[in-house]
């Protein structure tokens, strides 16, 4: 009979969020975001290489610099080394992209260069100038060594050293592993581990201020425990997160197993652009590996190759385990905080303490995702506040198993206990309105 | 039998008592009142009763045993500060409400059907709560209280919101309840529907219980044997003479007077009209018995 009441409250709290617009909306729409910021850049890289044939004439007076232009799919270089530039820059041809002019050079081979245009010259355009003429004067200042062979010496000179990593088991077994791949999995899910505490936990918060402001709190309570009450709401949200996190997993797959078929694979890993975009949201840490990763010849084979080795299991395993232990515990003090206040604007000042382990335990995650075995990362890890987030990053790392263990024990214990401080906050805080609730009045409704 | 008995119920917030020794019994198929001005502590009491909060010390015994989890299936709540979840069906609503209250899907629809007849609102059934008036979530709110039959009602303020068709609607159900055999607490600043409905009253007044009983027995107790005679004459009459105590005489009209005059404790209305029948021409007679709006303020001030 008590079961089927939590029951009870728990598929009301479930299908209320569920049945709404904004979730089924978001739920649907949050994946194709996300496969639209992979998907994207190379969509519109492939349908818009910008204007090809763009018209570009070089006034070399340098007389060195013109062979190492070279044209491309969007660039034609012209070159006149005798045009008269001031009466083309008053009367500037219609089909001329840009007009780039070099000085001569003086003895130690500084000259200047600028380009004029009409338009903004796009920033490739510009690159590819300045790699122009920067090869151009690194070539003649080499040649004024008179090295002999110099050709084949810089041949010979150029090294391409990447180091490959393998981890070795208790066995001796070697495996090939890519630091890159580990890192970007950990920041990913430790990340998503915070953004769905925070989010669920907000959600659980409302709940218990809508029922406060609407009132109905009281009639609930005169049929449930307050206890059940706050217990059924916090699982009834928890089932949401769960349902909403298989759906965005099944459509993020789906969506881009799908793309991947259609405009095929090398596209959409080929392209450093894509990957400069896609990494800039996750931070440059992961940017600049992934760039390192990008200019390796070999990539998709070692990545797929280290993909293989990461260890899927044990990280699906711990983020399902420290994303709902670190959703309860937290969801627990969310739902003692909306019980304090009448409203959300009063939330404010409450809620500074359970947000602030919260955004303490990304922090230590920024660090342990390149940091995983330090002082801090350990117990960031252990300790039960801060362990979902640290915990995660460091789990595609390898984390000894007793870690693991001493880590989800204690944060199973915080969860009863916070739980069970919270449930007494709570208890006397749903009940009580009007005045401002401070930290003083929490911790004399804690003795009631 | 009675259906609740308070012993000794002491309630503390900190350094705030909110329930000082409150002993009272309330009985079985009768109305209670429960009266007291704001912060008295009346809240308080019902949400014990409901279980919605402890007593520090005391018991209270439902159907003489101590109450317990499992009885709140045989009560009904309606607290004065009610709300309804505003996004929510009405249906749904009330449905989901029952079920907690431990009616099992089947039975909860079908009562729920035959009130929603019962008060006209059939039609609501899929509107949500926010779309409704104040007074038509009263009326929703008041079904879900009394859906699963229970056997001990407690409603605060249950008129408030209502326009007087629907005052009339909501309290001719509690008087059939009440002769069906459901205990009903009723907590109002009402006191003209005190005197109409309730049986019993309990006067609570800064935490402490001031006075208990039956509301006829507690209404003459404060009354002064007083009684009002309006009567036809050219003149005023002389009561000394049939040795009775006029308090006040004066004229109603040129032919008539009215006067208030003291009686003797306990004596019955025919042995008093006898005597005055022989002498004068009345026109009316009524006991004075004072009206609880007056021993409420005269008690609690």
């Amino acid at each position: 009979m008590k079961n089927s009441k939590i029951f009870l409250i728990i598929s009301r709290e479930f299908l209320v969020r569920v049945k709404k617009k904004s979730f089924i909306i978001m739920t649907l729409l949050t994946p194709l975001l996300f496969a639209a910021l992979m998907v994207l850049p190379t969509l519109i890289m492939t349908l818009s290489s910008g204007d090809s044939g763009q018209k570009i004439l070089v006034v070399d007076r340098s007389q060195i610099c013109a062979p190492f232009f070279n044209d491309t799919e969007e660039l034609e270089f012209t070159f006149d080394s005798n045009a008269d530039v001031e009466s083309l820059k008053k009367n500037f041809p219609e089909d001329l992209y840009a007009l780039v002019e070099l000085s001569e050079p003086d003895s130690a081979l500084n000259l200047s260069v600028s380009a004029i245009s009409i338009k903004q010259l796009n920033i490739g355009s510009k690159r590819q100038i300045e790699r122009a003429v920067q090869n151009a004067v690194e070539k003649t200042k080499l040649e004024r060594y008179d090295i002999e062979n110099l050709d084949n010496i810089i041949k010979d000179i150029r090294t391409d050293i990447t180091v490959k990593t393998f981890t070795i088991s208790d066995k001796g077994d070697e495996k090939v592993a890519m630091v890159e791949v580990n890192m970007g999995i950990s920041y990913i899910a430790s990340f998503m581990i915070y953004m769905f505490i925070f989010m669920f936990g907000s959600m659980v918060m409302r709940g218990v201020i809508e029922e406060k402001t609407t009132r109905i709190v009281e009639v609930i309570v005169s049929s449930v425990k307050p206890f059940e009450l706050m217990l059924g709401k916090i699982l009834g949200v928890g089932s949401v997160a769960l349902l909403q996190f298989f759906i965005w997993i099944v459509l993020t797959v789906g969506i881009t197993a799908g793309v991947q078929a259609v405009i095929g694979v090398d596209k959409i890993t080929g392209n450093q652009e894509m990957t400069e975009m896609v990494s800039s949201q996750a931070g440059g840490e992961v940017a600049e590996t992934m760039v390192a990763v990008q200019s390796n010849d070999n990539f998709m084979g070692e990545l797929m190759s280290a993909l293989s080795d990461v260890p899927v299991t044990s990280i699906v395993i711990s983020f399902i385990l420290y994303f709902i232990l670190g959703y309860l515990l937290y969801a627990a003090m969310f739902a003692a905080v909306g019980s304090a206040v009448d409203n959300e604007a009063d939330t404010q000042q409450l809620i500074f303490p359970v947000t602030l382990p919260l955004i303490l335990g990304l922090f230590i995650m920024i660090h342990t995702f390149q940091y995983p075995d330090s002082a801090l990362s350990f117990w960031g890890s252990i300790i039960p506040f801060t362990s979902p987030m640290v915990m995660m990053a460091r789990v595609p790392f390898g984390v000894p198993l007793w870690e693991l263990a001493l880590s989800l024990g204690l944060l199973v214990v915080t969860f009863f206990f916070m739980t069970y401080l919270s449930a007494k906050i709570y208890r006397v805080g749903i009940l009580m309105y009007g005045k401002k609730a401070t930290f003083k009045d929490l911790f004399k409704w804690l003795r009631h | 039998m009675d259906i609740i008995t308070c012993n000794k119920v002491v309630k503390k917030f900190n350094d705030f008592t909110a329930l000082d020794n409150i002993s009272l019994a309330i009985p079985k198929g009768a109305i209670y009142g429960l009266l007291g001005p704001n912060g008295a502590g009346k809240t308080t009491l019902i949400r014990i009763m409901n279980q919605i909060t402890m007593p520090d010390s005391g018991e209270v015994l439902f159907n003489g045993t101590p109450i317990k989890q499992s009885d709140i299936a045989y009560i009904g709540y309606l607290p004065e500060e009610r709300g309804l979840y505003k996004k929510m069906k009405v249906g749904d609503q009330a449905l989901y409400l029952a079920r907690l209250k431990g009616l099992s899907s089947y039975d909860a629809t079908r009562e729920l059907k035959k009130w929603f007849i019962k008060f006209g609102i059939q039609a609501w059934w899929n509107k949500k709560v926010e779309e409704l008036s104040k007074g038509m979530a009263q009326k929703v709110q008041f079904i879900t209280t009394v859906l699963h039959k229970p056997s001990l009602l407690i409603l605060d303020e249950p008129f408030s919101g209502f326009d007087p068709v629907n005052v009339q609607l909501v309290r001719n159900e509690i008087l059939e309840m009440r002769d069906s055999g459901t205990s009903i607490i009723l907590s109002t600043h009402n006191m003209e529907s005190v005197e109409e409905l309730c049986d019993h009253i309990a006067l609570i007044n800064k935490a402490k219980l001031v006075i208990t009983g039956g509301l006829e027995e507690i209404r003459r107790n404060h009354g002064k044997n007083e009684v009002e005679v309006v009567y036809r004459a050219s003149e005023p009459y002389q009561f000394e003479r049939t040795g009775m105590t006029s308090v006040v005489v004066d004229s109603v009209n040129k032919q008539g007077y009215r006067a208030v005059l003291e009686i003797e404790k306990d004596s019955c209305s025919s042995k008093v009209l006898k005597e005055l029948v022989s002498n004068i021409d009345i026109i009316s007679y009524r006991e004075l018995i004072p009206r609880m709006n007056d021993i409420f303020i005269n008690l609690v001030s």
